[in-house]
């Protein structure tokens, strides 16, 4: 039975009415409107639905809503303010920097994982700033792409990596490290 | 909640014509098609108006000047996530003497652009000219006008920025805008004509000339796409985030996992309604044994798919299973077509130095694409209108006219991207099916696939088995090549349409094709596949089995590239290896051709590869490396002359001995495609072909027991993983004086054959099935 629930969203707070057991993915796209996280399998295989919950990585497509009352979602659209606030970056930039190297890297073909590999990428660049290959590799193993871009997603964190320490914005990743 | 119209970042309907500054009412619900009466002509169709596609041989289908000085590319050539589409408008700016971002194009729309084919290779090849055809026309219009406005000879005229200027002189200029803003060009010419994607020669001799292309700007250089930036923001709009006032969403309930194609036709028995009547807000609709659901929503239509109980005829117990799969080739009926038979191959086998004779098996492996696909279909009594992720949109409408009863020209589809496909997934199935149930319940309707419906019901890319046979002299020169191919017929009547139809599948078909050399169709086996060798004596015979009992094929990226250039690599490498030769000297012996030499120096310089035979160094440590060479193209049914791309790859790998565990560690890709429109996007299609062919050679396979498709997620259809994905070097061999040919398949099957061959260099043990799965590895290690 639909029930009205409050969520956070990309820091506003939202009711949407839906059943409790709902999973995110569907009130992101069809309640919220929100075009980042995407439906791929909804099994949790492949992280094209990632969203960050607490700053954690977390599927939607499997997550019920109730599980996220009194939490903080944040979407791929949301993630360069929320990058912002949680390193202390004022104004918040337009994109975060994984964003940023994406694009440099030209790295997306289809583009449609990419809002998990942003998503994934960037909440191992708040945990590991400065990531070894080996730490990518593992961190993003969850996350398919069938169109062969894991190279350049691997550049691009690693131009992110360094982007963000060249901009000397590190520095509050340990008192909110908590994936 | 939201209502469902206040999702304002959700897409609704996208204005095509936006850029163009023409206003034209809302075109986007069929039902207001009707009331369009507007004469034809290519600006009818350009606006929308009525049906395309537009007169291929008028400027007008192809190019609007706006009034701001831009330019709209009408292509119909669809953007499926390799960036063709940028390299297109790469070359209308060039021709038209605009900057890039001068220059925009509209998405495919049956009501809006040309008959664009994305597929088989096509944008840079085909579209590529036609573009290039069209807007160097357009230029000879804007300067003719010109001309007269400045009174002065066409030769005086320069233009830059769509800034028409006069003698150098600054004060005698004009804009394009100024020339034919918002109005028409009024402009016949003679388009290039195709059959069967060779080129013909025109018939007049009056057409506008194009650049030189030794002072391209534009074309040639790393313009980034410009869907990428939408894609990393988050603000791309895919076909799932299509939205239409009153939609609802559906899903379809299909058995579990495809069946014997032709033979196991599904039938439903009975639906229990009962089994989803806990979800009020689902609703069934059928026609015929298409069965599906729909909801206000979108978790209603999951949940009730789900629920729904519909008992199904059994499936007929006549598949071969994936173990028995090549034995059942062997022992089937078959149709024999003879491609190439040149010289005496038995006499040049028999008096060979080195003879090898070995046989090579390649899987049945999907798609998989990244988003199950999904459309958005409205049907009302008179027209339709579809938005989908076909490649082939003016095509799709003949069999949706008889699914829906309606007349071709009220069928009205829209290109929207979905993920990843690289040949027919199944776009087409839900579209069509989406189409149906709209049809039934006389409401748009959102049908989104599942990731289930996806893998067990898809156009798999074909399996084969390929028996080789080739012969060396003392010298290591080729003498005798004989490859005896057996795949499948297919047909393209897809499961949706099936269904709704009621009818069993027609069984042969597409494939089956015409006895002789070149005719065997397009999942075959070709001269120009291994033509790159000089052999004197050639022999290709192409066993054709009938596609009753099989699994239902389509075209998967380079369709049977990989199994071939696995096999034919693979024995020209046991060659090498029984002549006692480098497997890069062993090629260059037997290969003439530059481009072909070119790419092989250009994949082998980049590896600083050292001469040395293979398997020349084994170890006995656990892991043990391996580097192995390998070929590609992507064939096409006839031999297409300068349509040919030449790939060639190095790969290193990793064996685990104990594991079985494969791994690429490095992926060296070379490619010539001719002039490379934007070689920066080449290189993109190397890295992405080069992971890609990772996967095929080491992970993918379609698994099936007698009666379905048993492979139906992620961890049953194992496909290649972040953590496991080879470093890639991507080199562009750039020929800026030649045809651009295809770009996005050839260096596929040159990593799949690169990959077995490097696993005989680190191991000494040849396998001659992939994937190279651990299993099938240590079974392999464990038999020597």
């Amino acid at each position: 039975m639909a029930d009205e629930l409050t969520l956070e969203v990309n820091s506003k707070t939202t009711t949407v009415t839906a059943s409790p057991e709902t999973p995110l993915l569907y009130v992101l796209m069809n309640d919220l409107g929100l075009l980042g996280p995407k439906f791929g399998c909804g099994l949790a295989q492949c992280g094209a639905c990632s969203v960050l919950v607490d700053g954690v990585e977390m599927r939607s497509c499997i997550t019920p809503i109730s599980a996220v009352v009194g939490k903080s979602v944040t979407t791929l659209e949301g993630l360069p303010a929320y990058y912002g606030a949680r390193m202390n970056v004022s104004p918040a930039p337009e994109l975060h920097p994984l964003q940023e190297a994406m694009i440099a890297e030209q790295a997306a073909q289809c583009g449609y994982c990419f809002n998990g590999q942003i998503i994934k990428g960037a909440e191992l660049l708040f945990r590991t700033p400065e990531p070894s290959e080996a730490e990518i590799r593992s961190a993003m193993n969850g996350h398919l792409c069938r169109c062969g871009t894991y190279p350049r997603i691997m550049s691009a964190i690693q131009r992110a990596s360094k982007a963000i320490a060249a901009k000397g914005v590190g520095a509050s990743t340990e008192e909110t490290a908590d994936g | 909640m939201a209502e469902r119209d206040e999702a304002p970042r959700l897409l609704r309907r996208r204005d095509f014509l936006k850029t163009t500054g023409v206003v034209v009412a809302s075109f986007s619900i069929a039902g207001k098609l009707r009331a369009q009466t507007q004469p034809g002509g290519a600006l009818a169709v350009q606006r929308g108006l009525v049906s395309g596609p537009p007169d291929p041989n008028e400027v007008d289908s192809y190019i609007a000047i706006n009034a701001d000085n831009t330019a709209t590319i009408y292509s119909g050539y669809v953007e499926l996530g390799q960036g063709g589409p940028t390299a297109l408008l790469q070359i209308a700016a060039e021709e038209l003497d605009l900057d890039f971002e001068q220059v925009k194009s509209v998405t495919a729309d049956t009501f809006v652009s040309t008959n664009g084919l994305t597929l088989a290779s096509r944008t840079a090849a085909i579209g590529g000219t036609e573009t290039r055809a069209a807007a160097a026309e357009a230029r000879r219009v804007l300067l003719e006008l010109a001309s007269e406005r400045l009174d002065a000879p066409v030769d005086d005229l320069t233009v830059a920025r769509g800034v028409v200027s006069a003698g150098g002189d600054p004060r005698r200029s004009v804009t394009y805008a100024e020339l034919v803003g918002d109005r028409s060009f009024n402009r016949k010419f003679e388009q290039f004509s195709y059959n069967g994607g060779i080129e013909l020669p025109r018939k007049s001799a009056d057409h506008a000339i194009p650049k030189r292309r030794d002072g391209y700007r534009i074309v040639g250089t790393r313009v980034p796409r410009p869907d990428i930036a939408e894609k990393v923001r988050g603000t791309y709009q895919f076909v799932q985030h299509v939205r239409l006032p009153g939609m609802l969403h559906g899903r379809v309930v299909w058995p579990r996992g495809q069946g014997a194609h032709g033979i196991s036709n599904p039938a439903i028995v009975s639906i229990d309604e009962s089994s989803i009547k806990d979800i009020p807000g689902a609703r069934i609709v059928r026609r015929k044994n298409l069965v599906g659901v729909v909801a206000e929503r979108e978790w209603d239509a999951v949940r009730a798919a789900r629920q729904l109980k519909v008992t199904w005829e059994p499936f007929a117990a006549a598949l071969p299973g994936h173990e028995g799969l090549f034995e059942s080739f062997r022992t089937a009926e078959t149709n024999d077509l003879i491609d190439t038979d040149t010289g005496d191959v038995n006499a040049a086998v028999a008096r060979g130095t080195h003879v090898i004779s070995s046989t090579y098996r390649g899987p049945y492996q999907s798609h998989g694409t990244m988003a199950p696909n999904c459309a958005v279909a409205d049907v009302t009594t008179d027209a339709a209108l579809i938005m989908c992720s076909s490649q082939a949109l003016y095509q799709m409408r003949f069999g949706l006219a008889q699914l829906l009863s309606l007349p071709v020209e009220k069928i009205r589809l829209q290109y929207y991207a979905g993920s990843n496909t690289y040949g027919n997934s199944c776009y087409g199935e839900v579209a069509n099916a989406a189409a149906v149930m709209s049809q039934e319940v006389g409401r748009p309707v959102r049908l989104q696939l599942s990731r289930e419906d996806e893998l067990g019901w898809d156009n798999y890319g074909p399996a084969q088995l390929s028996d080789l046979r080739a012969a060396v002299d003392a010298n290591g020169k080729l003498v005798a090549l004989d490859y005896q191919a057996w795949a499948h017929a297919t047909a393209w009547f897809e499961t949706a349409s099936q269904l709704a139809l009621g009818s069993p599948p027609p069984t042969g078909g597409f494939g089956a094709g015409a006895p002789g050399p070149g005719g065997a169709g397009l999942f075959s086996v070709h001269l120009s596949q291994t033509d790159m060798y000089d052999v004197p004596n050639r022999r290709i015979v192409n066993h054709r089995v009938a596609g009753a009992g099989y699994l239902r094929t389509g075209a998967l990226r380079a369709p049977m590239d990989p199994s071939t250039f696995f096999a034919l690599e693979g024995v020209m490498d046991e060659l090498a290896y029984a002549t006692k030769l480098d497997p890069y000297e062993f090629r260059k012996r037997n290969i003439s051709h530059a481009r072909w030499l070119g790419v092989l120096k250009a994949a082998t310089d980049a590896a600083k590869w050292t001469p040395r035979i293979a398997a020349s160094e084994l170890s006995n440590a656990r892991i043990v490396t391996g580097r192995g060479i390998g070929l590609g193209t992507h064939h096409l049914p006839q031999n297409q002359g300068n349509r040919v791309t030449f790939a060639g790859a190095v790969v290193d790998i990793e064996v685990n001995k104990e594991t079985g565990v494969v791994v690429a560690k490095h992926v060296y890709g070379a490619m010539d495609c001719g002039l490379a429109i934007n070689p920066g996007i080449v290189e993109s299609q190397i890295v992405g072909m080069s992971v890609h062919g990772t996967s095929l050679a080491l992970c993918e396979e379609v698994q099936f027991n007698e009666t379905n498709v048993t492979s139906l997620d992620w961890s049953s259809y194992r496909t290649l993983r972040f953590g496991d994905h080879p470093a890639v070097t991507p080199i562009v061999v750039q020929q800026l004086h030649e045809q651009s040919s295809g770009a996005g398949e050839e260096v596929l099957p040159a990593v799949v054959a690169a990959i077995g061959n490097a696993f005989f260099d680190a191991t000494g043990v040849r396998l001659r099935q992939y994937p190279l799965t651990p299993s099938r590895v240590l079974a392999a290690l464990g038999a020597h």
